[in-house]
């Protein structure tokens, strides 16, 4: 029986599998490395100025693959469109779609057009063929790259970005608020959970550009810039402890709080999601990243050992955010809304909503992040030359 | 009245030197030829943007059906389609016309409130013509075990069994009687 104790009968088969956890693990790492950019844009962050364009383009090719796991679980993709058709106010779930096209459309598309117009251009009279065609298209019959010009796409850049902080929050904070508002279920039902959804985005996006800013640097035979790679750790840490500080409020309001849900998610923590919850999210991909990277701030640690240090915690970041997403997700279903019994998630290996699938989803942005590289290198020029 | 062509790099020049301007010892600077020339792209940005709204909005038009929105959040025309479909099933009432005395042993027993179609299946065309579509009798091993299998969601007080412990794959007709269950076959309830 995959259940113990009382299920109800539409509980013991979860409806949310595995894609649902992709869906905002991979929305968080957009509205991520879109905040990590704004650093850089509107705070003036000078030393992480090697990754803003790289984390414009990360989040661009995450925010492409975000809405696939919801297509590929709902089926008949081709009735997306009806959102934008025939829109229903009274859905949250209806509303996201223009979400995510405000921050597709009007946020990121755009400020990487501003931000890369000067390359198009140049690109578009230094190459040859369809390449060519490309890029001629992308400048939109405009090669003005006077002084005057580039002022413009400067400030319209910081107009966009200073309009896309709000909208990062809200594209991720809505996945959050999807959640939280689910009244029927105490697990997810907490009006923290858009704020803790935030933060957590934040901390995900940080490390995947720290991460792949220094595979980047690897691959191309680059020496990385530690100042850069010390101010995103530095910045990683402080969301940690916000993020962390958050998880642990609502931890701490539920035990106190101890409503009639406090025994039946008790339990849970400590049979089904122990090693999810407390191995994977709350020691491994929290406390240790948190303590390490405290430690570095504190304390004098080599170059070498910092990156090290660095690439550990990046990693161990991005499974202790995946395993949140999961534990909210798929632990939210586990337990009867009786409180009395408890189901069990065996995920496919080979479905539409299988192992493969989600592996797959995770893996495709990497791909289009290395196409996008292709076509808008986000080094600067002195550095590409160095490389060559 | 604003002249979209002629007006839209104004603006843009006005709202992106108004930070500038705002600087001590910034001036707002003369509105040239050239500044209209360096905002020119944008323009260009927001006339493709405008492009792809408005062939939204055709696209939009085309695909929305008249009927949308007629009564409320669907279509119309839904609804006159709906009430074209074929009837299926005749409705209790029809069945009790001819078979009354089904209904007698029925409406005794705690299968009173059970429509004769949800055991039996759609009727309407056997209603239609008695001659011509006799209905199957239904198998009640597999047909009372989709109400009465145990489960330990439903309610306690609900007749349940585990079949297989139960009537070891005997249709369960052979001791009761399915219109009133309480009854051994044949046997009618005394008024």
């Amino acid at each position: 029986m995959p259940f113990d104790g009382f299920m109800y009968p539409n509980e013991v088969e979860l409806q949310w599998s595995v894609l649902i956890v992709v869906y905002p693990f991979l929305t968080g790492l957009v509205a991520g490395a879109f905040i990590l950019a704004s650093l850089e844009r509107i705070f003036h962050v000078e030393a992480v100025k090697p990754t803003y364009r790289l984390a414009l383009l990360t989040a661009l090719s995450f925010l492409l693959v975000a809405p696939l796991p919801l297509q590929l679980h709902l089926g008949r993709p081709e009735r997306s469109l009806e959102m934008y058709l025939t829109p229903h106010t009274s859905s949250a779930m209806a509303m996201f779609g223009f979400v995510y096209l405000w921050y597709l459309m009007a946020v990121i598309l755009l400020e990487i057009w501003l931000e890369y117009r000067k390359e198009i251009v140049l690109l578009s009279q230094s190459t040859t063929g369809l390449k060519r065609q490309m890029y001629r298209l992308l400048t939109l019959g405009s090669s003005n790259l006077s002084e005057g010009a580039l002022k413009v796409d400067d400030k319209v850049g910081w107009v966009v970005s200073l309009i896309g902080i709000p909208s990062a929050f809200l594209l991720h904070g809505y996945v959050g608020f999807i959640f939280g508002s689910i009244k029927a279920n105490p697990w997810w039902n907490t009006p923290l959970m858009p704020v803790v959804f935030l933060f957590s985005a934040m901390v995900s996006g940080i490390a995947i550009v720290l991460l792949i800013y220094m595979a980047t640097c690897k691959l191309r035979h680059i020496k990385i810039d530690m100042r850069c790679v010390d101010t995103i750790a530095q910045y990683l840490l402080y969301t940690f402890i916000i993020d962390f500080g958050l998880e642990m409020l609502d931890l701490i309001h539920r035990i106190y709080e101890a409503d009639e849900s406090f025994h039946s998610l008790n339990f849970m923590m400590q049979t089904k999601l122990f090693f999810s919850q407390v191995v994977l999210q709350i020691a491994l991909g929290t406390v240790v990243p948190i303590l390490t990277l405290g430690f570095i701030q504190i304390f004098h640690v080599p170059e070498k050992v910092r990156k090290l240090c660095y690439s550990i915690c990046g990693a161990l970041t991005i499974i202790g955010i995946f395993a949140m997403r999961w534990n909210v997700v798929i632990g939210g279903q586990l337990f009867s809304k009786s409180f009395l019994g408890y189901t069990t998630y065996k995920v496919d290996l080979i479905s539409r909503e299988g192992e493969l699938i989600a592996a797959g989803l995770l893996l495709l942005p990497f791909i289009i992040l290395a196409v996008m590289v292709k076509i808008l290198p986000p080094w600067p020029r002195d550095e590409v030359s160095a490389a060559d | 009245m604003l002249n979209v062509t002629d007006d839209f790099p104004v603006m843009t020049y006005f709202c992106l030197t108004y930070k500038a301007a705002r600087k001590p010892g910034g001036g707002l600077p003369g509105v040239s030829l050239a500044t209209f020339k360096d905002a020119e792209h944008i323009v260009r940005l927001a006339v493709a943007s405008a492009i792809v709204l408005v062939i939204f909005l055709l696209v939009r038009a085309h695909f929305i059906p008249k009927s949308f929105g007629q009564y409320g959040h669907y279509r119309g025309d839904a609804l006159a389609e709906l009430t074209a479909k074929p009837i299926h099933y005749a409705g209790h009432q029809t069945c009790e016309q001819c078979h009354s005395d089904v209904l007698d042993v029925k409406k005794m027993g705690k299968h009173a409130g059970v429509n004769c179609e949800g055991c039996h299946g759609p009727q309407a065309k056997h209603a239609e013509d008695p001659g011509a579509g006799k209905p199957v009798l239904p198998d009640t091993k597999v047909l009372c075990a989709r109400c009465h299998e145990a489960n330990l969601a439903k309610p306690k007080n609900f007749p349940q069994v585990v079949t297989a412990d139960h009537s070891g794959g005997e249709a369960c007709k052979t001791c009761h009687q399915p219109h009133s269950p309480l009854l051994a076959p044949g046997e009618k309830k005394k008024s």
